[in-house]
This record gives structure tokens, C-alpha cells and sequence, in this order.
């Protein structure tokens, strides 16, 4: 019989971390700037995944403070971005 | 009971968060890998975030959990909106097989605004070809 912590350590934990680094290739590869863009996006939202399993692991709930700051910079960060990209000159 | 439960939820969670990043791998176009990650990454880490409301007994870490979820629900659409509106102005291929580009001559390229089918009055940008990529190259 397995145990849900072992569950949360040898499967959620390893398929969220090949998830990044499969994103990762796309933030080295992206041949424009904004695939780079939604590459980062979708790495800090799977940090926030990554945090929540660490926090139930550890049975630290303050860690889910730093999700919500974290999810506050991903959005802040993509609408900076793209402002951006939109009013550069070619 | 309630184990078998947060496995479930976590695992459907985590293969959608799985399936968010081999789309962006391999999907062959700007705009079909924005399609792809937004929503399948929302659904994943609002799941995760679910099993840790239920794992908790505690009342902050359900409502933490829940303003989580809705500012991640408020927010990626509207990320998603902007940034693909910025490659499209920008000019970012779209894939070659596109069929249809429905904006194509719409926008105004100096003041990026839209401008509707009726209004005759400037036609000098309309008429013009979608930019599709040419080979599968330009968009990998």
C-alpha cells in the first residue's frame, strides 16, 4: 500500500519538474520573442504548482504566500511584456 | 477515502500541467501554443491548489487557495490576450497550413485599432494577405 506522501514524492513531484524543463526547451529554442514570453509565463505557473506540492509536503502553509506574490509577478511581468513589444519600433 | 480522492485530483492536475508543456513543444505555431497553454495550465495548478485546500484543515490556507485560483482565473486570459495581440502586430508567422487569418487588412497599422468591414473610406490596407509562413521553418 503506498502512501499519498509517497505518492506526492516519486510521481506529482517528477512529472512537474520534466514539465519545466520540457518548457525550458522551448524558452532556449523560441524563434520569436514572445514564445519566450508565454515560455516564461507557463514556468512560473508551474512553479506555483511546484510550491502547492511542497507545501503540502512539508506541511508548511506560508509557502502558498510566495504563490500568490508569484502569480502576481507572472502577470505583471506577461502585460509588461507585451506593452512593450507592441510599442517597439521595428 | 479521502486519500484516493486527493490522488485523483492531483493526477488529473499534474497530467494537465504535463500536457500544457509537451504543447508548447511541439506545436507548430505561435498562436496554437498560447491556444494550448493557457487553459491546460489554469485547469492544472487550480487543481493542485484544490487538493491543498482539502489537505489542510485550516480556514486560511482554503481561502488563500481560492484567491489563487480566482486571480489565476481573472488574470492568464487576460496575459494571453495582450501578448498575442503584441505578435500579432509585430508580425509573428502563422503556421503554414493555416486556412483562414480573419483579421488580415482589419488593423490599422499605424494606430492599431480595428477597423469594421462597412468603412470604405480607407481601403488602401485592405485586400492583403494573411502572413502565413512559408515553411515549417519559420515558425519551429
Amino acid at each position: 500500500m503506498i502512501t499519498l506522501e509517497a505518492y506526492f514524492d516519486y510521481v506529482i513531484l517528477p512529472i512537474l519538474s520534466i514539465s519545466v524543463m520540457l518548457v525550458f526547451v522551448r524558452l532556449f529554442r523560441g524563434p520569436s520573442l514572445v514564445d519566450r514570453v508565454i515560455a516564461l509565463d507557463l514556468i512560473i505557473t508551474i512553479g506555483i504548482g511546484i510550491i502547492t506540492v511542497y507545501s503540502i509536503r512539508s506541511n508548511q502553509e506560508v509557502f502558498l504566500d510566495v504563490a500568490i506574490i508569484l502569480a502576481l509577478i507572472a502577470f505583471l511581468g506577461t502585460v509588461a511584456f507585451a506593452y512593450y513589444i507592441e510599442k517597439q519600433k521595428k | 477515502m479521502i486519500d484516493i480522492i486527493l490522488a485523483f485530483i492531483s493526477t488529473v492536475g499534474v497530467l494537465s500541467i504535463l500536457f500544457a508543456s509537451i504543447g508548447i513543444m511541439r506545436m507548430p505555431d505561435f498562436y496554437l501554443r498560447l491556444s494550448v497553454t493557457v487553459k491546460a495550465s489554469t485547469l492544472g495548478v487550480g487543481l493542485l491548489l484544490i487538493c491543498a485546500a482539502i489537505m489542510f484543515p485550516d480556514m486560511s490556507v482554503t481561502t488563500k487557495a481560492i484567491a489563487i485560483i480566482f486571480f489565476l482565473i481573472i488574470t492568464a486570459p487576460i496575459g494571453a490576450h495582450m501578448i498575442g495581440r503584441a505578435a500579432y502586430f509585430t508580425g509573428t508567422p502563422l503556421w503554414k497550413g493555416t486556412i483562414i487569418d480573419e483579421l488580415a487588412g482589419k488593423y490599422n497599422k499605424e494606430t492599431h485599432e480595428l477597423e469594421s468591414d462597412g468603412n470604405d473610406t480607407e481601403g488602401d490596407n485592405k485586400d492583403q494577405a494573411p502572413n502565413v509562413a512559408k515553411t515549417d521553418e519559420e515558425t519551429e
